[in-house]
């Protein structure tokens, strides 16, 4: 019987119920687990891709016992870095794996998979997506056989972009993208036994928070907002490392196809709040402390003022374009190509706010 | 073709089949010959076709840009009348549409007296007239947002009062669809409610639209090859206070008719007075102009205002505003 033959509580059932057994010995008995790794990545630490052969060359790196990042290029989406852009992770609990996000295509999921099957006994018992885009769930395919799992906000989202985005993809990436097909997530985040502190009620601008376990690994989460309309961030509770998604960007342009700069910059208030040791952003390197947030909030505010400046003096997109942007932002990895996207996605809201109603049409 | 006698028509139809058969053979020529010499002009677009144009060009109307497609629009867009490659028409853009949907563009001259007439064309749209300007009392520019339906040059012709066009152009990358799929508010079906509704406001201008030789309008798009300028390098100038820009920005949906059961309705006419009742500016715009358009216009001294903004869809369903100044 495959696991997703088994519903939801089964399955926890299933879990639960072997987690004691199996737990002591699992993450100690893993020979790959080097628990005095360092937390901060390098250059290092970018995958060696073999575009002839199709080979993302992913590798798992262990951040803590049972935790692993697998790093992506600190880059936009090039045929050069097989758009692997992304970090994902994989968490082993005892019972088995909890994999955070799934990556750019069906053979990236086919190859974290194989990853992780090098990496830990565990079978994978679950997948978590942290937001609607596409390099968190494209490699999807390689998990069909496991529970996939995202907030409904993301459910939503994914299911109304995927096709946009599997076009996308295909033609930043080409043959990279060969048969990925979106596979969507088949239940809600948080699941249904999580102690949820903070319901997210019908409409509620309220976060969503609480905990959760698989096997002996306990986790927290919030649901915040503002990279996304629903941006889930999850935290390994015996580790202190954070999954922290696309709300923190290291070294990295923002993204910003769904973002509201507001709510984003509130969002960063309350995760800083959290005090994270270590951050595992989706993009950039891991980081230790807040400079993730704080680098990112600093970006997220000179857009903001900068572009209402801009509105307010009647420039043009193709104007805002040549100003001025600060050296260290320059500086960020992607920022020819994802700046642009900024001012093209940010900038006509800036802009409609500061162009009052004059008037409507005569039918 | 029936039988031996071949008619006139069908003669005049031979004749034109041989000589397209020629052109394009000269075209492979061009392209698979002499690419070290195609490059160099490729980067640099001649300000004007002379005498010493390399040969291969010639297959192209001298088009920097070497579309097949050219030769096409001169006759059907600027009434097969004499047109120069002139690097004084700029059209400044991000090199690649963000959002295909929505390419941001400015167009503008430096330098050329006396212009008639501003017409956008995008050589592999469907629909490749963007929209016709004739500036009137403004400067010839403006700046608006089209669909662009895949990777293509987007060029402006500029009419001078000697009936000689000028030609300028960029080339933007696209990912595509611009064209062919609906836009928000024809999806979500929030476009009846907000339809013909204006938002507007008269700006000072920065000064470095005049020519006053600011390096803000250099375009971002070089021709084919040339490396891009640095983007967030450049120093801003400040404002200029005799120079003003009138923004406006209309709710309309904008359709082009390619999206299956949704016919083509967009806006087609815009015109804006000033308060001594003189006309400032005429804007053709046609179904590439992107959903609820936003549009600059630029003059050299602030218009007398209140601005009477007047302008009318393919349907008859009218606009008018009027914006302070």
């Amino acid at each position: 019987m495959s696991a997703s033959a088994l519903g939801p509580t089964a399955l926890l059932a299933v879990v639960l119920a072997a987690a004691p057994a199996l737990a002591a010995s699992a993450a100690a008995a893993d020979p790959s687990v080097r628990s005095t790794a360092p937390v901060e990545a390098t250059k290092a630490n970018a995958p060696q891709v073999d575009v002839a052969r199709k080979d993302y060359g992913l590798r798992a790196r262990a951040l803590a016992e049972g935790v692993w990042v697998v790093e992506g290029a600190n880059a936009d989406f090039t045929p050069a870095n097989g758009c692997n852009i992304i970090n994902t992770a994989f968490v082993s609990t005892g019972v088995g794996v909890l994999v955070i996000n799934t990556g750019t295509s069906r053979l990236y999921g086919e190859q974290l998979r194989a990853l992780i099957a090098q990496t830990t006994r565990e079978p994978v018992v679950q997948v978590l997506h942290l937001n609607l885009h596409p390099d968190y769930f494209l490699g999807s395919q390689a998990f069909a056989d496991v529970p996939r799992l995202a907030t409904p906000v993301t459910r939503e989202g994914m299911q109304r972009e995927a096709k946009a985005y599997e076009d996308n993809l295909y033609r930043l990436c080409g043959d990279w993208m060969r048969g990925t097909e979106a596979l969507l997530p088949d239940r809600d985040f948080p699941p249904a036994d999580a102690s949820t502190a903070t319901p997210a009620a019908a409409g509620s601008k309220l976060p969503a928070s609480g905990r959760f376990r698989i096997g002996t690994r306990e986790f927290s989460f919030v649901e915040l907002s503002g990279h996304t309309d629903s941006d889930l961030v999850l935290v390994d509770r015996a580790s202190g490392i954070g999954f922290v998604g696309g709300l923190v960007f290291v070294d990295r342009i923002p993204t910003t196809p769904h973002a509201k700069i507001g709510p984003w910059i509130a969002s960063l208030d309350r995760l800083a709040a959290l005090g994270l040791k270590t951050m595992v952003p989706s993009h950039g390197p891991v980081v230790s402390g807040p400079r993730g947030i704080d680098d990112t909030r600093a970006y997220l505010q000179w857009i903001d003022r900068e572009f209402a400046t801009y509105a307010r003096d009647g420039w043009e997109i193709s104007e805002v374009l040549r100003a001025p942007v600060p050296q260290r932002f320059r500086d960020w990895a992607a920022f020819d190509t994802e700046y642009v996207r900024n001012v093209v996605h940010l900038y006509p809201l800036y802009e409609r706010a500061a162009l009052p109603e004059v008037g409507s049409g005569a039918r | 073709m029936r039988g031996l006698g071949a008619s006139q028509q069908e003669r005049e139809e031979l004749e034109a089949r041989r000589q397209r058969f020629e052109r394009e053979r000269r075209v492979t020529l061009a392209a698979t010959g002499a690419l070290a010499l195609v490059f160099a002009a490729l980067v640099r677009p001649a300000r004007a076709a002379g005498p010493a144009e390399a040969p291969e060009l010639a297959a192209f109307d001298g088009d920097p840009y070497r579309t097949m497609s050219w030769p096409d629009m001169r006759r059907d867009y600027l009434g097969g009348q004499r047109a120069v490659f002139d690097d004084r028409v700029r059209v400044e853009g991000p090199a690649f549409a963000v959002d295909p949907m929505t390419v941001p563009v400015t167009v503008s001259v430096d330098g050329l007296t006396d212009v008639r007439r501003v017409i956008v064309l995008v050589d592999r749209n469907p629909i490749r007239k963007v929209l016709e300007y004739e500036p009137l009392l403004a400067t010839p520019t403006v700046s608006f947002r089209f669909k662009l339906e895949q990777a293509s040059p987007v060029r402006a012709a500029v009419q001078t009062g000697d009936g000689l066009w000028h030609v300028g152009g960029a080339l933007v990358d696209s990912a595509g669809g611009g064209c062919t799929v609906p836009g928000a508010t024809r999806k979500d079906g929030s476009w009846a409610k907000t339809l013909g509704q204006v938002r507007g406001r008269v700006f000072d201008a920065p000064s470095t639209l005049f020519g006053d030789g600011g390096p803000l309008l250099a375009s971002t798009v070089p021709a084919a090859g040339a490396a891009p300028a640095p983007r967030g390098s450049t120093p801003v100038a400040g404002l200029n206070a005799t120079g003003a820009r009138l923004r406006l920005h209309l709710m309309h949906p904008m359709d082009t008719g390619l999206v299956g059961g949704i016919p083509a309705f967009y806006l087609s006419r815009l015109e804006v007075r000033d308060a001594l009742d003189r006309e400032l500016l005429r804007l053709q715009t046609y179904e590439p102009v992107s959903e609820n358009p936003v549009f600059s216009f630029d003059f050299r001294e602030r218009p007398p205002g209140p601005l009477r903004v007047r302008g009318r869809d393919n349907n008859g369903n009218r606009i008018d505003a009027t914006v302070a100044s």
